[in-house]
């Protein structure tokens, strides 16, 4: 019972690095790669004369250390210290103890805020999942096809050869879609449809909804077997919108 | 409407809303009533439940407004409602606090930061609602890249994703003494 605890003191083998780093009281940057090496080595026989599980990762760090180890050993030539691998073979590890600290503390500080259902409450319950009003039906993907096959039919058949090559991403799509829908917070199936002009742009257009069906941003439904297909915004859709657009935009969220 | 008539509503409003309420959705209900006007009233309630140190207090959260209990009186509401544990493992908090800071983010690269797999932890996640797939990395495989949820805000008191604690800058991080060396902290911000 003792051993399961032990074992989940360490996150990993870069919680364990930074716990024996921290222990030794020497610094990240200048870690003593020997000594920390075989303290870890030790660590990880421990476990296995436990016969616990180590997991593969700290088998792969433990690996990563010895090689370190051995090239700290090689006196480095002249020549020899300007190469991909930089002067200090310990870099990368630094740079990855470091990165995983920085997240450490981020969540020492998440932990800290006032948490809801620990620090604070809420008079009701936290709002449940969100259910279909009754008479709504969820759209099958059949249903789905089918509008899909009406809206490529209405497309202009060979009327105009396409010449310009439109690039549409999907996730441009996503973003768009999102945008007309925080408009109007809900629309029809086909109006989606109605400014599209070529094949290439439909899919897209029908692919994006189907991302967004996925990732519950929003809901396509009708109201009777055969009814016009509607969609609609989830609550989730603002942090959607702000997230798939964030890489163009510079601002966050609204 | 006399300002005290609003202050009044909105109040009652809070008091039944089931989550954070936008001054939107309140100037939806107060007809008439401007943005501002709403907002003041809200700061000035919010005063108010601070400065007579009542029960409840009036957060911003996720977007809108709340009324949530006292921090101060947390053990007790505890007691009343029969201290139901909901602690989060070590895991689960490192793991969303990648993806708060980093988001949107694939598995891949969280597990490149953590050094361990997080498949368990991201499945809890996204039973928990506290993040979800927002959409998909233009790479082999086209892995999903996650984000957080208003539920994640709401957890964390938190009035929005600007609103994280800053993250330590790597720089803060190495001790001085160890300056002078060439540490890669370049390529460690946002690609």
């Amino acid at each position: 019972m003792t051993t399961r605890v032990q074992l989940e003191i360490f996150e990993g083998p870069l919680d364990l690095l930074l716990h024996l780093i921290k222990k030794n009281e020497v610094s990240i940057a200048d870690i003593p790669i020997a000594a920390i090496t075989e303290q870890y080595l030790a660590i990880l026989e421990v476990m296995q004369t436990l016969d616990l599980d180590v997991a593969g990762e700290f088998l792969v760090m433990a690996a990563t250390l010895v090689h370190i180890k051995s090239r700290m050993l090689l006196p480095l030539s002249d020549d020899e210290e300007d190469e991909e691998e930089g002067a200090d073979p310990r870099a990368e590890l630094v740079r990855r103890l470091l990165e995983y600290q920085r997240f450490k503390d981020a969540a020492d500080q998440l932990e800290r805020r006032d948490i809801l259902a620990r620090d604070v409450f809420v008079r009701a319950a936290p709002p449940a999942e969100e259910v279909d009003p009754p008479g709504f039906r969820e759209v099958s993907v059949f249903e789905l096809l089918t509008a899909l096959r009406r809206v490529m039919e209405r497309l202009p058949k060979d009327a105009v050869h396409e010449v310009t090559l439109e690039k549409i991403t999907v996730r441009e799509k996503m973003t768009s879609l999102l945008d007309i829908l925080r408009a109007q917070g809900a629309t029809l199936f086909e109006s989606l449809f109605v400014e599209v002009k070529t094949r290439m742009e439909v899919v897209v257009t029908f692919l994006a909804m189907l991302e967004l069906v996925k990732v519950r941003a929003i809901r396509i439904f009708q109201e009777e077997m055969n009814g016009p297909i509607q969609i609609e915004a989830l609550a989730a859709m603002d942090q959607a919108l702000a997230l798939v657009a964030a890489p163009t935009e510079e601002e966050h969220g609204t | 409407m006399e300002r005290e008539e609003i202050k009044s509503v909105i109040e009652s409003v809070l008091f039944v809303a089931e989550g954070p309420l936008t001054i939107q959705r309140l100037g939806e209900v107060l007809e008439g009533v401007t943005k501002e006007e709403i907002r003041s009233t809200l700061d000035e309630l919010q005063a108010e439940f601070e400065a007579n140190r009542r029960g409840v207090r009036l957060v911003e959260v996720a977007g809108g407004y709340q009324l949530r209990t006292a921090k101060v009186n947390a053990d007790w509401v505890k007691k009343f409602l029969g201290g139901r544990p909901a602690r989060m493992g070590r895991a689960t908090l490192e793991t969303l606090a990648i993806i708060a800071y980093r988001q949107p983010i694939t598995r891949a690269e969280i597990e490149a930061i953590r050094g361990v797999d997080v498949d368990g932890v991201i499945n809890t996640l996204l039973d928990r609602c506290l993040i979800r797939a927002v959409a998909r990395k233009d790479v082999p495989g086209r892995p999903f890249l996650y984000g957080t949820t208003p539920e994640f805000l709401q957890l964390f008191n938190l009035k929005d994703l600007t609103h994280l604690p800053t993250l330590k800058e790597m720089a803060e991080m190495t001790l001085p003494e160890a300056a002078g060396e060439e540490l890669p902290v370049e390529g460690i911000e946002e690609r």
